[in-house]
């Protein structure tokens, strides 16, 4: 058993030994250690596969991602959070660090995602549209004011000209899909991608594009990251070809 | 008050350093998050915050909701304590197990839990809704029934506590003495049991007063209806951080009101 681990060893020195000789990167990264990322809650499954996919690359650094409403991360990173990423759900709280000097360079946005209606399998209410979120008799749910998923829903609202008749504002968009699922609201507004994510959990009933957001997602290294050159590196790959393509399989559309 | 302590003072001389210093640091770890809070107090401007509607329909509902759950806690809580102290019953301890998962679970799970009893599709939820057309979820009601269940269990094991450990000959005596089994209850082990009740009371509705996961999952988050102080102070963390900090030191001082007052009256029992 020692004698395979001494071989093994040997042959990484090896190896690494023939990749500097070649000028060439080694093959094994050289970046290590802790990688917290926060990510907007929409981002849950995806970030799941991104920060996986980019573990294999990087086996030495380990990717913590911390998911939850965009405002609350926000709100973390300002009391001193010590995140190394931020993934943000909508461009007004990266604004917000940007302005508190908190993020390093400019950020980037990584990938954009539309809304639509989340109504429980069977669509028991018969929801057709954004019309229905004025009938007083439904149970109505929405993210909160500040999450972004509450804030475009509300600007998709005020573009169809419905007031809803409001049950619940959920701390973010998964809080909201939970309660869908289970049958207790009969309609909520979530992205595109949240409903996909959900299989057959929820259903989804299109909003017209006249009346729809786009959501950008943007991402940026933080200036006090503790790891700073993998974080550089985590949203290089978020940026590549395979992070898209990554991202695309979860719904999500490019910029 | 002050005849307790001079007897308690004299013979051991004066406290043990290593003891004293862990004990400053175990209060540190409660005074300094408080100092932080009341740093952050906009001053100034406090007088309009507190008085805007988002802070005084929090107020009111938390008031409704804490109560409430005292008062039912009260009803329901001391007879299942009574059964769990004086009953023998075969799984008993099970119960009693029961009894105390919401102090460790987290309340988002009792709220999950809840929604997926209460709910319109729940369990009991869906005859309920059927027989009645109650809807538990969204509603005030909700809001009741989640901190029930998060704050009842103080009370339970605080009473059964006390009813187990009280002197059962004080019973007796009245029963030989021809009081019947309801006039003992009322008049011999209520009265005995009297300061554990009152000290189970309070940290019931103080438990019940701070509720946020089980509301927020169970009973959602709507201004007026169903927002409390804490989802108050949730919500306004993220948009408004002088209003939150405003609701923070609202919780903070009448928390501290009520269990500093009735702590020197009634909590000499604990």
């Amino acid at each position: 058993m020692r004698r395979i681990g001494v071989l093994a060893a040997a042959g990484l020195l090896l190896a690494s030994c023939a990749g500097a000789a070649d000028g060439a990167p080694a093959s094994v990264s050289s970046l290590s250690g802790d990688l917290l990322v926060s990510a907007a809650a929409s981002l849950t499954d995806a970030f799941a596969a991104v920060a996986a996919a980019f573990e294999t690359v990087n086996p030495d650094v380990a990717v913590v991602l911390n998911l939850a409403g965009s405002s609350t991360l926000r709100e973390q990173i300002l009391e001193g959070a010590p995140a190394d990423v931020f993934a943000s759900a909508n461009a007004s709280n990266m604004e917000r660090l940007v302005a508190a000097g908190e993020v390093a360079g400019r950020p980037a946005v990584f990938a954009t995602n539309e809304l639509e209606i989340a109504v429980p399998p069977g669509n028991p209410a018969e929801i057709t549209g954004l019309g229905d979120f004025a009938r007083g008799e439904l149970l109505i749910g929405l993210c909160g004011e500040g999450v972004p998923c509450g804030d475009f829903a509300r600007q998709a609202l005020a573009k169809a000209g419905v007031t809803p008749a409001l049950d619940t504002n959920e701390p973010d968009v998964r809080a909201l899909l939970t309660k869908i699922e289970a049958g207790e609201l009969d309609a909520g507004i979530t992205y595109v991608t949240d409903v996909a994510a959900a299989g057959g959990a929820v259903e989804g009933v299109d909003i017209p594009e006249d009346q729809n957001v786009v959501a950008a997602y943007p991402i940026a290294v933080l200036v006090n990251a503790p790891n700073p050159d993998a974080a550089a590196a985590f949203v290089d790959f978020v940026l590549s070809a395979e992070g898209r393509a990554l991202l695309a399989a979860y719904g999500f559309a490019s910029p | 008050m002050s005849r307790r302590e001079t007897t308690r003072r004299s013979p051991v001389g004066r406290p043990p350093l290593p003891l004293v210093a862990l004990g400053c640091l175990g209060l540190a770890l409660f005074v300094v998050p408080l100092a932080g809070l009341v740093g952050r107090v906009p001053w100034s401007t406090l007088p309009e915050l507190l008085t805007g509607d988002v802070v005084t329909e929090a107020l009111r509902l938390s008031v409704i909701a804490s109560v409430s759950a005292t008062g039912i806690a009260l009803v329901l809580g001391v007879p299942l304590a009574w059964l769990l102290a004086r009953v023998e019953f075969p799984g008993r301890s099970v119960v009693r197990g029961i009894v105390t998962l919401p102090l460790v679970l987290p309340p988002v799970v009792g709220g999950a839990a809840l929604l997926f009893a209460l709910g319109r599709r729940g369990l009991v939820g869906e005859p309920l809704n059927r027989a009645t057309g109650l809807v538990l979820p969204f509603s005030t009601w909700g809001v009741v029934v989640a901190t029930t269940f998060v704050a009842m269990p103080f009370l339970v094991i605080t009473v059964e506590g006390a009813l187990r450990s009280m002197d059962r000959r004080f019973e007796g005596a009245a029963a030989t003495l021809g009081a019947g089994r309801w006039t003992v209850m009322r008049r011999v082990t209520l009265p005995m049991i009297g300061p554990s009740l009152a000290a189970g009371l309070v940290l019931t509705w103080a438990r019940a007063f701070g509720e946020f996961g089980a509301t927020i999952t169970f009973a959602g988050n709507l201004q007026g209806r169903t927002q409390t102080l804490p989802l108050a102070v949730f919500v306004a963390l993220e948009s408004d951080r002088d209003t939150a900090v405003a609701i923070s030191l609202v919780m903070v001082v009448v928390s501290l009101v009520v269990l500093v007052a009735l702590r020197d009256r009634w909590w000499r029992a604990l």
